[in-house]
């Protein structure tokens, strides 16, 4: 019964997706007053239906109802409630429905927050993403439902959730990464919906602006749990594998980063207004490639959900019709945008016109090693993979031509600077940083290596650039206090994101050549000396959990001194119902070093084939993307996105100048 | 031509300069680092070629899978039902590794034809067969992929 009704309540749902999506758009061209304002009630209805199919859906996992087939497929009754709950986005049929949910919500959100935007434009703008959302539903219903029954013949109980997906990280993983996806739709509407008025300006760029940055920093927070789980739940002890899912969801994010950036061009400056437009069109179209690469099957990886080739094809034609119609769109509206102010070479239009074609370009040669495979099966048969060497040959070198252009990017005026002055409030920044740099890159016991120098040196040169842009601000003021008080938060915001680039380049680099890893047969009272301290093996023991058995190793870390650093408990669990195997590492946390162990199988004799890592600064890399993302909530939060009543005593104008459009 | 102009026309060149560098260098990279696939038919034929990044897969063939007791070197045998190619490999197995399921081997052949993995990948739910070992089998004409797309049946 309640299945039913989550069901009904998506074909509703569907319905008035399909309203939404025609009537304010109509309403705009035909200047129907009513009909515009149409477009908030039913976002506010779309998202109360799906909201509830997804609490039913929810309803029927949490009361074992098996008769579902989606719940009878990844749940069991011993599996705990809380993965229960989480077990609704674990696999492709209800992480739909919470994409579709999502979706909902954003545009929920535009409906409420755009009180102040002319009603033309928000009209448009809920159109659109309610034309999104017609995409989205359609594919659940007709090809992904969660809802169908397997009756009359019910399980007597499920097949239990992968036990790779009964954990903490994979709880918020998806819901966080699908917030940044379907986020991306807010800006794609919002440059549809200019392209079809006609007018991109400085405006268009405000409003756009802070949902891109919420969404941008909701897809960082979602890639980096992502990482962390692969990390700690994979059992390999890596953090990024270029695996095509990965490249699926770090496109979007890397174009959706170029959008930032010039989205602030475009606000401030009024110039690359057609070249931002592409880039929200990009990337929306990249997070939906996103959904499709992750859920036709097409791709061999670790995440690809098992599915047939009529979902691929389905996503693949909305991924056309979207891509295909937009920039239809584009190129018959963006050739009439003109951009009439100048800048020179120095200034900071170049500079973040250098770091939007260094980010194109890494999602460019990203998106080719991804999809290559792809073509070249279709176009001569054989199958093939890019390894990880491709993507570490060129991404590493464009992010620290990124990371050099920030230091002068955040310094440099709009419009133009003078080089020589330019360079008198960099030298110190600059010295600095190879300075300290190369001090901090000699200290460690390794000795000297290159890329840990250059990694170390744009770190600095972030860190010190940033210092010398806000000693600048602070030059003239009376007192400190009174001129850090006088920076908005969106100045904060930026640096704050810097910041957590800095700090992530840090992790990568120094856990990429600082770390040490053994995996070696232990039997127990065996040793290990790695990076400084000593792992001895204790032995294992059988242990029992709500729907598990595990062997757990006991490996006693001791330091230099003979003084126990922590005792590590790995497993080794056979989930009852799947009867599959499943690593648990056990890890000592800390911010300058990981220690990583992990069971491998047994070898008779009370023997493990055992993985012991010492993770250097790991952790940077994920704290680093969580101050970015902080970064980007800061930005939002500045004031001057909340200036409503300015805005509204410009709404009658604006709305003359959109009528006319 | 005018300062702008002539501003305008130089930073156009950087960019066409810049990406066609990196067009260049992502080429050359992309072909340095391009693993094939070959089915077990396949490479027992010689079509793979030796001491070049490869990747086989097939069903790891039932009573193939030895490993040595003091170290942890492994072997065992891969299969698409016509041919069997004998991998070797050193290191921690995938959890889902097991004898009579789907397997990816990356590594090199040797001189005789045997394929020298440094990595294992075994997916991580076990319904879910990697595509080439599927389109494999059912090439070589693999009874349990003769006609089925399923391939639940293998692992029982």
């Amino acid at each position: 019964m309640i299945a039913e009704i989550g069901h009904f309540a998506v074909i509703l749902a569907f319905c008035l997706s399909l309203v939404l999506a025609i009537v304010p758009m109509m309403g705009s061209v035909l200047r129907q007053t009513l009909w515009m304002a149409m477009g908030k009630p039913l976002a506010v209805g779309l998202f109360g239906l799906l909201l509830i199919a997804f609490v039913s859906l929810g309803y029927c996992f949490a009361t074992d109802d098996f008769s579902v087939a989606y719940v009878a497929h990844n749940s069991n009754s011993l599996l705990p409630l809380p993965y229960k709950i989480s077990a609704i986005w674990g696999a492709h049929e209800g992480s739909f429905l919470l994409w579709c949910l999502m979706a909902a919500g954003w545009t929920l959100a535009v409906a409420v927050f755009s009180q102040s935007l002319p009603r033309v434009l928000v009209a448009r703008v809920l159109s659109i993403l309610g034309l999104c959302s017609v995409g989205f539903l359609a594919f659940l219903l007709f090809t992904s439902n969660p809802f169908k029954r397997l009756l009359p013949h019910a399980p007597i109980d499920g097949r239990d959730l992968n036990p790779l997906l009964q954990d903490f990280g994979l709880i918020i993983h998806p819901p966080m990464l699908y917030m940044g996806y379907v986020g991306f739709s807010v800006v794609f509407a919002f440059a549809i919906a200019a392209l079809l008025g006609g007018r991109l300006d400085a405006a268009w760029a405000r409003w756009s602006r802070p949902w891109t940055t919420i969404a941008w920093s909701f897809l960082t927070v979602g890639i980096a749990l992502g990482s962390w789980w692969a990390y700690y739940e994979l059992g390999w002890g890596g953090w990024w594998f270029w695996d095509p899912v990965e490249n699926a969801s770090f496109m979007p994010w890397l174009m959706g980063t170029a959008l930032m950036h010039s989205l602030a061009v475009t606000e401030k400056r009024g110039v690359f207004k057609s070249w931002t437009v592409f880039l929200a069109i990009a990337t929306f179209s990249l997070s939906l490639l996103g959904a499709f690469l992750v859920r036709s099957g097409v791709l061999t990886s670790v995440h690809a959900f098992a599915t047939d080739p009529e979902r691929g094809v389905f996503i693949l034609a909305f991924l056309l019709f979207v891509v295909g119609g937009s920039l239809l769109l584009y190129a018959l509206r963006a050739p009439t945008v003109q951009s009439s102010t100048q800048f020179s070479l120095w200034s900071r239009e170049t500079l973040l016109l250098l770091n939007n074609i260094v980010l194109t370009i890494a999602t460019a040669l990203i998106l080719v090693g991804t999809l290559y495979p792809l073509l070249a099966e279709a176009l001569s048969g054989s199958k093939l993979s890019v390894g990880p060497p491709y993507f570490n040959q060129f991404f590493p070198g464009l992010m620290v031509a990124l990371a050099l252009l920030l230091g002068i990017g955040i310094t440099v005026n709009w419009k133009h600077s003078r080089l020589m002055q330019l360079f008198g409030y960099l030298r110190w920044a600059l010295l600095g940083a190879l300075v300290l740099g190369s001090a901090l890159s000699v200290w460690h016991t390794q000795g000297w290596l290159l890329p840990v120098w250059i990694g170390l040196v744009v770190v600095i040169w972030i860190a010190l650039s940033a210092l010398t842009d806000l000693f600048r601000k602070l030059k003239h003021q009376s007192s400190l206090w009174r001129g850090l008080r006088k920076l908005t938060l969106s100045y904060y915001g930026m640096h704050l994101g810097h910041m957590g680039f800095a700090i992530c380049i840090l992790g990568v680099v120094l856990t990429s050549f600082y770390s040490e890893e053994r995996d070696l047969r232990m039997a127990p009272g065996d040793q290990l000396q790695l990076s400084g301290l000593t792992f001895t093996f204790m032995g294992t023991q059988q242990v029992t959990g709500p729907n598990y058995k595990a062997d757990q190793g006991e490996i006693k870390v001791t330091n230099a001194d003979g003084d126990v650093v922590t005792r590590l408990y790995p497993q080794k669990r056979q989930y009852q119902v799947q009867r599959s195997m499943m690593t648990e590492a056990a890890i000592d946390p800390g911010i300058t070093r990981d220690l990583y162990v992990a069971l491998g199988e047994p070898l008779g004799e009370g023997a493990w084939a055992v993985r012991v890592h010492y993770k250097a600064f790991v952790r940077c890399i994920w704290l680093g993307a969580l101050v970015m993302a902080l970064g980007g909530v800061l930005a939002v939060l500045d004031k001057r996105y909340r200036r409503r009543r300015v805005v509204v005593s410009n709404e009658q104008t604006a709305e003359t100048v959109y009528s006319h459009a | 031509m005018n300062p702008v102009r002539k501003n305008r026309l130089r930073i156009v060149l950087y960019i066409v300069f810049g990406s066609s560098l990196a067009a260049v260098l992502g080429l050359m990279a992309l072909d340095e680092n391009m693993n094939y696939f070959y089915s077990p038919v396949e490479l027992a034929a010689g079509k793979a070629p030796v001491d070049k990044t490869i990747r086989g897969g097939g069903l790891v063939v039932v009573g193939s899978h030895q490993r040595d007791t003091q170290s942890l070197a492994n072997t065992f045998s891969i299969t698409d039902g016509q041919a069997i190619i004998k991998v070797h490999y050193t290191g921690i197995l995938p959890d889902l590794f097991r004898e009579g399921q789907g397997v990816i081997a990356v590594g090199k052949l040797n001189a005789s034809g045997e394929l020298i993995a440094d990595q294992v990948l075994a997916k991580h739910d076990e319904n879910y067969m990697p595509p080439e070992v599927e389109g494999a089998l059912k090439q070589a004409g693999h009874p349990d992929y003769s006609s089925s797309s399923s391939p639940a049946t293998v692992t029982n």
